[in-house]
């Protein structure tokens, strides 16, 4: 008793106690998405690189049906993420049921950009004959940057829809802790943050520059 | 018992839904913005200038909203984002001035 009487408070950083108050899950799942977002950042400055070093780059993203379609993209996932932080919202409040639910919605959005980046890819495949080491305007930098950033992109979705499946299923029959959600849900908000600029630098910079 | 359940709220979930909805609408509003600014005759580092700052207000949004970290700790934060936007610093500073050079020495 008299011990305890003379402990005095010592630091969150000398052991024994968690300084950033978080579970080591969503910890690794930040550690993941800073080293991920180093990835994405050196794609889009290769990218960015290429596009300045580069005479006559082509500009193959029309107002119809590029813009429209990375414009409606974009609030798809936009729309996907509110759904997930309504996901993250219900397990907070311990509601499994309504997770799952927003889980789906979640992956339904996700899908939604997929089907619609797929058909935006093929029309540039098909109709403007760009491929990963090929175009028409002798520039192949411009399909091995563009299919390298919005593929390893398009690969984080995916990989998301089917991480979020797999989540939905351990949620709803209560294998898994409700605090996965969370972590799941920085994931996804991860892959929709990295669009907020593979948007406006690949697509929206061609209809001016 | 209001007062109980805000707290409650702010406790688990750190915003309320009509926050997140706001960051949404914010979100699809600056998303229309930078289509409208694409097809609008301005000069083309107004443009750019525009397009990056909302990207990052953009990406800055989604971090301290939707990916909860606003109501994180300090030492979170502290901890994870300095390095990044130093590797972005510094990959700015070494790969644009050369990128900008050899924009200058294409042939006119």
């Amino acid at each position: 008793m008299s011990e305890a009487n003379t402990m005095t408070v010592t630091s969150v950083w000398e052991g024994g106690r968690r300084p950033y108050a978080v579970n080591s899950k969503k910890f690794g799942m930040w550690l993941f998405i800073i080293s991920d977002a180093l990835t994405f950042s050196a794609l889009l400055m290769a990218y960015t690189y290429v596009r300045l070093a580069t005479p006559n780059w082509p500009m193959p993203f029309h107002f119809s049906p590029s813009i429209i379609f990375s414009t409606v993209m974009t609030v798809c996932l936009l729309s996907s993420s509110l759904t997930m932080v309504m996901a993250v919202h219900a397990a907070n409040h311990g509601n499994r049921k309504s997770a799952v639910g927003w889980i789906l919605a979640t992956m339904v959005g996700g899908a939604a950009f997929v089907v619609l980046h797929l058909t935006e890819w093929l029309g540039l495949i098909n109709n403007e004959h760009v491929t990963p080491f090929d175009n028409p305007w002798g520039v192949p930098l411009f399909g091995g940057t563009f299919f390298a950033l919005t593929g390893l992109h398009m690969t984080h979705v995916i990989i998301g829809i089917i991480y979020l499946g797999i989540i939905a299923i351990g949620t709803g029959s209560a294998k898994f802790k409700l605090e996965d959600v969370e972590v799941s849900g920085l994931y996804w908000h991860f892959v929709d943050l990295v669009w907020m600029f593979i948007f406006p630098l690949v697509y929206l910079m061609s209809a001016k520059i | 018992m209001s007062t109980h359940a805000e707290a409650v709220e702010q406790h688990v979930g750190g915003a309320s839904t009509k926050a997140f909805i706001t960051v949404w609408i914010a979100l699809l509003v600056m998303t229309g913005i930078e289509v409208f600014l694409a097809y609008e005759q301005i000069p083309v580092l107004i443009f750019l200038t525009a397009l990056v700052g909302l990207s990052v207000i953009k990406a800055a949004l989604i971090i301290a909203y939707f990916m909860h970290l606003k109501f994180e700790r300090l030492s979170l934060f502290l901890t994870l984002f300095p390095m990044l936007i130093l590797c972005i610093i510094l990959m700015l500073l070494m790969f644009m001035p050369d990128s900008s050079r050899l924009m200058m020495m294409r042939p006119q």
